[in-house]
């Protein structure tokens, strides 16, 4: 059967509604806060650091370990003792860190010491009595100034040449500020060191990516298979930032093996907010070569990411995951980049919704809406005479990606009209002349799904990699089974928080198997122990839609495969004959059903013979390793997302108020268009925060301003506008079924297409995000 | 993110609060909505020996009109004033800026009084006491007294209360007919701290203004009455040099505050009267 057959007779392409709605709705999820996994389980309260830099003298314990309920005081020094540094995809050139400072804190809300009690009110009263003597250090504030730990350039085609043709170079500057995600559940950890064996089991609310359990491991000095690492089934949110709970996973596997007991962290929201992970700074410098006539010729990006205090796993990706992509969803092949990270007394940064991707379309796409004023083109034809065409498809970028489908113009048509764009142009000069200031901002740019587990080797030189061993692919294992009364159940390791995966995963099961969705039973908890996974399992580089639901549908399909050969006999016809459908296997005008095959296969097994009905498989998206060019092909599947924002810009209070969005998204084959515009939804409420309203902002001694939601501030229902959405699907040729992930694309584009509406209302090239009522009030002024 | 310990006393009636804080004093904090203090508690900002949590006293909760005052119970819920029209009619300000209180959910626990007793310099509630003139009651063991909202409001988060004195009734004088009102906000989001916020009302008749209150709160320590911009709107001048008059009232906390107040109160009073 061919995709387009089953999105007509199956459930994948059906708006399903979600199978896990029904569980929250009712209050009856389990997060990692409800979980009790063992008995006499102490309490952690971490202290932490309250300078940015400073060499740690002493650590005075001795009144908190006689408070009330006090377990235990685990130090920097047990730390040191009984787990290594992490390791580095820089190795030495940054700081080493352990979980918790040992001589030195590099930033405020570093981990110094970790009091673990009864329970967390007396650990947080205890905490209060750790005395420690500290002499502050110089603090490295500012990015621009800050030790750079990395430096390498790249160059692909002839950009000098292509410099040297331009009619026009675009020189701007741009900072993405720092952010993060703000999910409504912070990490949480349970972690229980075993003596006898040498183990850890830790239940945590991680996402993923897998590589880190390695990391996490290697810092805890025992082998993977010795750290057994469970999720629970629900989690409330992640949007990346559940990454970094690697760390505190093995400071509470520490604090477990110091104490002798089983070790709780639920961390709160401030703590999550000075110490979890922050999005990167980026400071970007770009040079953009046009010819006369608007097109693109070549592209100079300097970049310097602020990863914070350490280079911690899985940074510097955030400089590298876009690099394949890096120019963007423009027929551009001379290119310069300069990739450099700093290292700052500030929260280590990591994954976050988005990853690169707002940091490279802040300044790519704000540099092609300054090229537009300044050719005096709409920047809607500007991007037309750029983008990759239709027939170039498959189409190789200059750093290596290949774009493996997308109609770019026939979705900037469709995003045109479904804005009124042309009507939105047209009400800019009359209202003007009544003193209202109205801009029109577009977006048009790539979205990878599916990286590469070879792209960070780009940070080192061909010829440090060739002296390694290459990284590529990507993976997800699933188990499949059918039970003796014919419920199935697949399990696999995509550690959902909140896009559906089990819905989906049902859909694709039901229609190998020609059954029911609700005769699915997904189960997503990780188990490191028990479920198949990889390393690169887990919840990252939207990588569901595209790896994950290939893996469940290819092994949907082989049990399919085995219920065809259980039913040949039966049918009296070739297994290639029966088609599988409402819950029976059909050939020639007669059938059977699934039920009495099963029960044969289970109470019958020495009789009907067979493999069982139980098996695991792994999936691989073909994507190689990088090449002594410095080109790879980051991820497995590129969408595209063409977007116009309209915004009314009050001129006397510099309030900005986004009028209307609409978005189109090529994005392959959608397996489930209710959870794909949910996806859409959530992903342009933080490009819209991280437009308008979010930042980290420190002071120049490190100390983080915005700690709480009172300082740091995300949407609301409110702030968000009418929006308009739109799939048009371009099958992804990588993947069976046909789709690409969707759910990071407008965290990526809306900062820029809000940044050029902002722009276009005041007639200002130079911006800074976030677009505060005062900044814009500000450059109103200017 | 725990509070350190304290103890929690539940009075039953009005007697044993007022008993309770006469004993404790200074060591003591009132827990009425908890829209703030549960908060500061939390973050430890806030350490009391003792919170008295005065929800048990239902006497305190509930409005009423009488000679030209809407009188509101301390413990009225905002959103419960929200949702009155007899208070609403009173008082129509109340209406216009209850909105930007918080939000629905904070609404439905925080309290008139407990607003007012902690004296927010942005408070939308505090600038309406301080603009129309309002006053608190305010109780203690063997007295009470009235205590005007010029008097009340001392600077940011401090109000001339005293540690044994509960906030019993917050009285918003009722505006006759013939008033026009409304209120205007700046704030980064729907229910943040405002950036400025103007409170507006004018008695206009035959094509010119008789009467006028307005007020700009999250400019200064505490919210502002802008007397001689009434003045100068009472005297004739245009909305617009009404502002130019209120810039000038409002010391400059910064200026992009300053040039808000002048902004808002100019768009406040061309929509009292529309």
């Amino acid at each position: 059967m061919t995709p387009s057959e089953t999105a007509v007779r199956g459930f994948v392409g059906r708006a399903l509604e979600r199978v896990e709605d029904d569980t929250l709705l009712r209050g009856q999820g389990w997060f990692i806060g409800d979980l009790d996994p063992l008995p006499s389980t102490g309490h952690a309260a971490v202290v932490r650091s309250p300078l940015a830099h400073a060499r740690i003298l002493s650590v005075e314990t001795a009144d908190a370990l006689a408070a009330p309920g006090v377990i235990g005081v685990v130090t920097g020094a047990d730390v040191a003792r009984l787990s290594h540094p992490f390791p580095s995809a820089l190795g030495d050139a940054a700081p080493s860190f352990h979980a918790c400072a040992v001589e030195t804190a590099r930033y405020v809300g570093e981990p110094i010491c970790v009091v673990v009690a009864t329970d967390r009110y007396l650990a947080e009263d205890a905490a209060e009595l750790v005395r420690v003597e500290y002499e502050p250090l110089a603090v490295a504030s500012d990015t621009a100034t800050a030790p750079v730990v990395h430096d390498r350039s790249f160059r692909y085609g002839d950009p000098e040449a292509a410099f040297a043709a331009a009619d026009l170079v675009v020189r701007a500057s741009f900072r993405q500020p720092r952010s993060s995600a703000t999910p409504i559940e912070c990490y949480g950890v349970i972690a229980s060191w075993e003596a006898a064996t040498g183990s850890v089991t830790a239940w945590a609310n991680f996402q993923g990516p897998f590589t880190l359990h390695g990391v996490a491991a290697a810092a805890l000095g025992i082998h993977g298979s010795k750290l057994r690492l469970c999720t629970p089934a629900e989690s409330g949110g992640s949007y990346g930032i559940k990454s970094g709970v690697y760390v505190p996973i093995v400071l509470m596997a520490v604090c477990s093996r110091a104490l002798g007991i089983p070790v709780r962290f639920i961390e709160d929201r401030v703590e999550h907010m000075l110490a979890s992970q922050h999005a990167t700074e980026r400071l970007s410098e770009v040079e953009a070569a046009f010819s006369h006539d608007g097109r693109l010729l070549g592209l100079r990006l300097d970049l310097l990411d602020d990863v914070g205090a350490y280079v911690r796993a899985p940074e510097p990706a955030t400089l590298y995951r876009m690099h394949a992509c890096i120019t963007g969803a423009y027929d551009v092949q001379d290119v310069a980049v300069r990739s450099r990270v700093a290292v700052t007394n500030r929260c280590p940064t990591g994954l976050n919704r988005g990853f690169g991707g707002p940091q490279l379309y802040g300044a790519l796409e704000r540099t092609m809406a300054i090229a537009a004023r300044r050719l005096e083109l709409d920047p809607a034809e500007l991007a037309r005479r750029n983008l990759v065409r239709v027939e170039q498809m498959p189409y190789r970028a200059a750093a290596g990606a290949v774009y493996d489908s997308g109609d770019y113009e026939r979705c900037l048509d469709a995003v045109l009209e479904l804005a009124g764009y042309a009507e939105l142009r047209a009400a800019q000069a009359p209202a003007r002349a009544e003193g209202r200031l109205l801009g029109v901002g577009l977006a048009c740019i790539v979205e990878p799904s599916v990286s590469n587990m070879g792209y960070i080797s780009l940070a080192q030189t061909p010829a440090e990699r060739a002296a390694g061993l290459p990284k590529s692919g990507n993976s997800e294992g699933v188990s499949i089974a059918i039970g003796p009364h014919g419920g199935v159940t697949v399990r696999f390791t995509s550690t959902p928080q909140g896009q559906g995966h089990r819905t989906v995963a049902a859909q694709i099961v039901a229609d190998a198997l020609g059954i029911d969705p609700a005769d699915v039973d997904a189960r997503t908890e990780a188990d490191t122990a028990a479920n198949p996974w990889t390393v690169s399992s887990g919840n990252y580089s939207s990588r569901f839609g595209a790896v994950v639901a290939s893996a469940i549908h290819i092994a949907a399909t082989q049990l399919a495969d085995r219920l065809r050969a259980l039913a040949a006999p039966i049918l009296e016809a070739e297994p290639a004959e029966i088609e599988l459908r409402d819950g029976a296997a059909h050939a020639g005008g007669s059938s059977v059903s699934l039920r009495r095959l099963v029960g044969a296969a289970h109470w019958n097994a020495a009789g009907v013979g067979g493999e069982g009905l139980a098996l695991t498989c792994t999936y691989t998206v073909p994507i190689a390793a990088a090449d002594p060019d410095d080109r790879i092909n980051g991820s497995a599947c590129y969408g595209f997302i063409a977007d116009v924002a309209a915004v009314e810009v009050d001129p006397e209070t510099g309030v900005v108020r986004v009028t209307s969005y609409a978005t189109v998204h090529d994005a392959g084959r959608i397996l489930n268009p209710l959870i794909a515009e949910g996806q859409v939804l959530g992903g342009l409420a933080h490009g819209i925060g991280a437009a308008l309203l979010e930042e980290h902002r420190y002071d120049a001694d490190g100390n983080l301003e915005t700690a709480s939601f009172v300082d740091y501030m995300p949407p609301t229902a409110t702030e968000l506008p009418p929006v308009r959405s739109l799939q048009i699907e371009s099958p992804s040729p990588v993947t069976p079924l046909g789709a690409k992930g969707l759910g990071e694309g407008n965290t990526m584009s809306a900062p820029a297409a809000i940044a050029n509406a902002v722009a276009d209302a005041l007639g200002v090239d130079q911006l800074e995000l976030p677009l505060t009522h005062e900044r814009v009030w500000r450059a109103l002024r200017r | 993110m725990k509070p350190a310990p304290f103890i929690l006393e539940r009075p039953e009636t009005i007697d044993e609060a007022l008993a309770l804080l006469d004993r404790h004093g200074d060591d003591a904090k009132v827990l009425a909505g908890g829209q703030s203090l549960v908060a500061l508690l939390n973050l430890r900002m806030a350490r009391p020996e003792v919170v008295v949590d005065i929800n048990r006293l239902g006497d305190l909760a509930g409005s009423l009109v009488e000679e030209g005052v809407l009188r509101v119970g301390a413990l009225t819920r905002q959103r419960r004033l929200e949702r009155s029209p007899g208070a609403l009619a009173a008082c129509p300000l109340l209406g216009q800026a209850l909105p930007y209180v918080g939000h629905v959910a904070t609404r439905n626990r925080g309290t008139v009084g407990g607003t007012i007793a902690h004296g927010d310099a942005s408070s939308e509630l505090c600038l309406l006491l301080a603009t129309l003139g309002g006053s608190v009651i305010a109780e203690r063991a063997q007295s009470e007294r009235e205590i005007t909202a010029d008097d009340l409001f001392v600077s940011h988060l401090q109000t001339s209360l005293e540690p044994q004195e509960l906030v019993t009734e917050v009285r918003f004088p009722a505006l006759g007919t013939g008033w026009r009102t409304s209120f205007l906000e700046v704030s980064p989001r729907h229910g943040d701290y405002a950036f400025c916020a103007v409170a507006c009302a004018l008695r206009a008749a035959d094509g010119r203004v008789h009467e006028a209150r307005l007020g700009a709160g999250a400019v200064a320590d505490r919210p502002l009455r802008l007397r001689a911009a009434e003045r100068a709107l009472v005297a004739g001048e245009s909305p617009r040099a009404v502002g130019e008059i209120a810039r000038g009232e409002v010391p400059a906390r910064d200026d992009y505050r300053h040039e808000l107040a002048g902004v808002l109160v100019e768009r406040a009073i061309t929509a009292a009267l529309a």
